[in-house]
């Protein structure tokens, strides 16, 4: 591996995490949309409030760390997918605002109406924002967004099939994973009924996840064909491994080993992750720009993975406490 | 034109209104985001050390805003890292290795931060009270943090170092760390992280200037008052002998910018400074002229040649009238609340207690919002003062906006969104403010905290 490759994977572990811990807050986002009324849906929002609060600042940062290693170690990558694809980026970036600031005002907001209009609002950005990112990757994996003077179709970049279907894969994804780490908190905070409406719901939405997983080989071999061999050489053990992954999390769900099945889960969409990771492999733009080629200067490249080793001394103790202390259930205080 | 052609954006205006906006919204929440998590973990410090109930309730309502204000600061945020790609993708991708570094390490504190105050604002009465107490500590210093890199990458669009062209306008031997030190950056730096205390301090203080208004002069309010503006109190003689810095940097490496902000044409030895007035026709008409005073701020010699605008040429020249004013209503601002810590300090030694005038309370509560116009004004000395570089001398704004089309829709997208947001957190801080006291302290309907 040079060096641009292990920046890259540095950046796509920052993508999987995200993946694995905003995703599933933005999942947690769904589930509140569709918990149904104010009086039936109480003891679900009420989880999903718990559930995330305390972290899903911390979660939303993943992001951040992948822009800016994005901007600062493949500058020649960012700027045309930021170009061409302005219009789903701008629409996620709103629905990231609405959903963070509406979530916050809810937990405040005493009054029956505005803790409504609050909770629809987070609900329906938790379902947009994940869904404009699956689309810009789609964007990005079906060779649509083009290096050099000219700036790709700001419309067809994201509106066509591969996309729709990184989208609607995105969202049923953060269902997934959602549902199938509240089954487990439900679990540890004895809510029994609470564990059984979500593994019906994570079970659900693995075979969901399954069909739009087989409705997405047709819609690539036609519109994205260099993914779809890349999918189907290089990356097929890891699609095997992301459908045996997933299976195995319905198994467990069903044998009540709820903890695990958050593991197998997990693994399930780190797999997808990885088959469109070296599916594209050694392209960072489908098509268009190897990963060798959007890098930049070698100085940046080693100073960005020194900054990396250095705040990881910070961080991961500090994560690690923030897990351990949600995972004990502490941080259910209040100022 | 250096290796790159401006391209014909015809919303290139709406652009520079999208991206002057959000950072004017986002540097508001950020300077709370940085100063509050102090004064909260100070209240909580004197409340457990001294078991006073005002200290301990103070706290709690303080650190509840904070929660509420922290999260529409870090998406806020996070709209700016979208759109620097969005609306400059020509600036990013051509210097994104160069200036990048700063953003990275940002990247790290801004984990610190949103760990920490999870942990803080969920973990109060279930980590023991010393734990969780310092877990309060690594907030504030990694707000701090993020404002002295980001400040470094802004500093850099100032005095871009670290990299040097080739004949043919290429980037070549890039140096990340020159560029994260630029010169500018201490200066700069220092005068944001005053100017965060002070406009904290001032926010916090102004909802019980205004229960002073309304005849409530508990115990509570007084404290409420005076521990967070005694803070901003504190900053502001700093802030000024900072800003002094700023200036002399700005005449040095800047010096375009530097004759905006005072509006002088010619190049002058001894240029004078007007108080007020406007610039028309190469110059100041309507101020009052303190001669000389120019070449003390910027090279504190009296006789000092100091630069003009008519030493580039006429495209080179930033907007001089709303760089002047943006100036001159900051610097009367930071003189002002130097007056008022004096004044603030007078009383306190003669009686120990704050000035009993009917007069202190309005100040206090013009002081909140005057702190944020200064804030705002000093931001647009540094940006519209750069114009019309996006990065000092090296790369136009014309260069650097992307060619997509229509993004002025973008534009009005976020206006009602931010339209949204601005409405409801009034609302929930409003609801914050009114929740009822503990009945020790003067039971319900005391306010709390406001901003
Ligand atoms: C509470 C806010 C506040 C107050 C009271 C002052 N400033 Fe300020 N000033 C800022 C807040 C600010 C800022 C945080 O908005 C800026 C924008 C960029 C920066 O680094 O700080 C700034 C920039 C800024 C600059 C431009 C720096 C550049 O372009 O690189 C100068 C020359 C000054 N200030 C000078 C002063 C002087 C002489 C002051 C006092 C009398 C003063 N400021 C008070
Ligand atoms: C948070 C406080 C800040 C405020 C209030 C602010 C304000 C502004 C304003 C008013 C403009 C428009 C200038 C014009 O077009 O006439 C502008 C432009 C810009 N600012 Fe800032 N700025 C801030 C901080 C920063 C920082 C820290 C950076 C970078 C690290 C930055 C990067 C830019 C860029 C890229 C532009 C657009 C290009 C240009 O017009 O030069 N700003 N800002
Ligand atoms: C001088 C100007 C700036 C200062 C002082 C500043 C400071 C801060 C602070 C203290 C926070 C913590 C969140 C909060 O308090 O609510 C924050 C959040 C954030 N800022 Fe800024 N910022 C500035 C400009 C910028 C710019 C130009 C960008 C992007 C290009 C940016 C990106 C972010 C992001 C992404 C977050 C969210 C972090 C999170 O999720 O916790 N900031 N900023």
């Amino acid at each position: 591996m040079n060096l641009p490759d292990v920046c890259a994977a540095v950046m796509f572990v920052g993508i999987i995490l995200y993946a694995l811990l905003a995703g599933a807050d933005f999942g947690a986002g769904f589930w509140d949309l569709v918990a149904g009324s104010d009086e039936h849906g109480e003891p679900t929002r009420a989880l999903i409030q718990e559930s995330i609060a305390p972290v899903w600042e911390a979660n939303h940062v993943w992001l951040i760390f992948v822009l800016v290693t994005l901007w600062t170690a493949f500058p020649t990558a960012f700027a045309p997918i930021m170009s061409t694809l302005y219009v789903p980026l701008t629409l996620a970036a709103v629905g990231i605002i609405l959903r963070g600031a509406a979530f916050a005002f809810r937990k405040e907001a005493v009054t029956h109406p505005l803790r409504r209009l609050f909770g629809v609002t987070f609900a329906s950005s938790s379902v947009l924002t994940p869904f404009m990112l699956g689309a810009v990757v789609g964007g990005i994996a079906s060779g649509r967004v083009p290096v050099g003077e000219q700036t790709g179709d700001a419309l067809r970049s994201w509106l066509n099939p591969t996309s729709m279907l990184g989208g609607v894969m995105a969202v049923v994804v953060c269902a997934f994973l959602a549902a199938v780490y509240l089954t487990a908190d439900a679990d540890r905070r004895g809510r029994q009924q609470l564990v059984l409406a979500f593994r019906r719901r994570a079970i659900g939405s693995a075979v969901v996840a399954g069909v739009v997983a087989l409705v997405g080989v047709f819609v690539l071999k036609h519109d994205a064909p260099d993914l779809f061999h890349g999918l189907t050489h290089r990356g097929a053990p890891l699609i095997v491994f992301s459908a045996g992954a997933g299976t195995a999390t319905l198994v467990l769900l069903a044998r009540a080993k709820y903890a695990w099945a958050r593991i197998s889960a997990a693994l399930a969409v780190v797999a997808v992750l990885g088959g469109w990771a070296t599916g594209q492999y050694p392209y960072m733009l489908e098509r268009s720009l190897r990963i060798s080629d959007a890098a930049g200067a070698h100085a940046t490249l080693v100073a960005i993975l020194v900054v990396l080793g250095v705040g990881s001394a910070f961080l991961v103790p500090a994560l690690v406490w923030l897990f351990v202390l949600m995972q004990r259930g502490v941080l259910a205080g209040e100022p | 034109m250096h290796g790159v052609l401006a391209v014909d954006q015809p919303d290139l205006f709406y652009a520079r209104q999208q991206m002057a906006f959000s950072l004017g919204a986002h540097i508001v929440l950020a300077c709370i985001g940085m100063s509050v998590p102090f004064l909260v973990v100070l209240a909580e410090w004197k409340g457990q050390r001294t078991g006073d109930l005002v200290y301990a309730t103070l706290a709690r309502r303080w650190a509840k805003v904070m929660g509420v204000l922290f999260a529409v600061g870090a998406v806020s945020g996070t709209i700016l890292s979208f759109e620097f790609g969005i609306l400059w993708p020509r600036w990013m991708g051509r210097f994104g290795d160069v200036m990048g570094l700063p953003f990275a390490i940002e990247g790290f504190a801004f984990f610190l931060e949103a760990i920490f105050i999870g942990i803080y604002l969920y973990g109060w009465d279930r980590l023991p009270p010393r734990v969780h107490l310092w877990a309060g500590v690594p907030i504030g210093i990694a707000g701090v943090a993020s404002a002295f890199f980001v400040v470094a990458a802004n500093g850099w669009m100032n005095d871009p170092t670290g990299f040097t062209l080739d004949a043919s306008g290429n980037v070549t031997h890039v140096n990340p760390w020159s560029a994260l030190f630029n010169s500018a950056l201490w200066p700069e730096a220092i005068h944001m992280i005053l100017a965060a205390f002070i406009v904290g301090g001032c926010l916090v203080a102004m909802p019980y200037g205004w229960a002073m208004l309304r005849g409530r002069r508990t115990r509570y309010v007084r404290v409420g008052l005076l521990l967070p503006l005694t803070v901003a109190m504190l900053a502001a003689p700093l802030q000024v002998v900072a800003g002094d810095w700023a200036a002399r940097h700005v005449a040095q490496h800047q010096p375009t910018k530097l004759a905006a902000m005072e509006g002088l044409y010619e190049t002058t030895k001894g240029a004078p400074y007007h108080l007020g007035g406007v610039y028309v026709d190469n110059k100041v008409k309507g101020g009052i002229p303190v001669p000389d005073l120019l070449s003390i701020l910027a090279f504190h010699d009296p006789n000092a040649v100091v630069t003009g605008l008519a030493a580039v040429p006429s495209a080179d020249r930033p907007p001089v009238n709303v760089v002047r004013t943006a100036f001159q209503l900051m610097v009367a601002i930071g003189t002002a609340m130097l007056g008022l810590g004096l004044w603030m300090l007078v009383a306190w030694r003669r009686r120990r207690s704050i000035p009993r005038s009917r007069w202190f309370p309005r100040v206090v509560v013009l002081a909140g919002p005057a702190s944020v116009v200064a804030l705002e004004c000093g931001w647009v000395t540094t940006e519209v003062g750069r114009q019309p570089w996006i990065v000092w001398q090296v790369m136009r704004v014309r260069d650097a906006v992307t060619d997509a089309p229509n993004i002025r829709f973008g534009y009005y997208l976020l206006l009602v969104v931010y339209a949204f947001m601005a409405v409801f957190t009034v609302v929930v801080l409003r609801r914050l403010v009114r929740a009822p006291l503990p009945a020790e302290l003067g039971g319900p309907g005391e306010p709390g905290e406001e901003t």
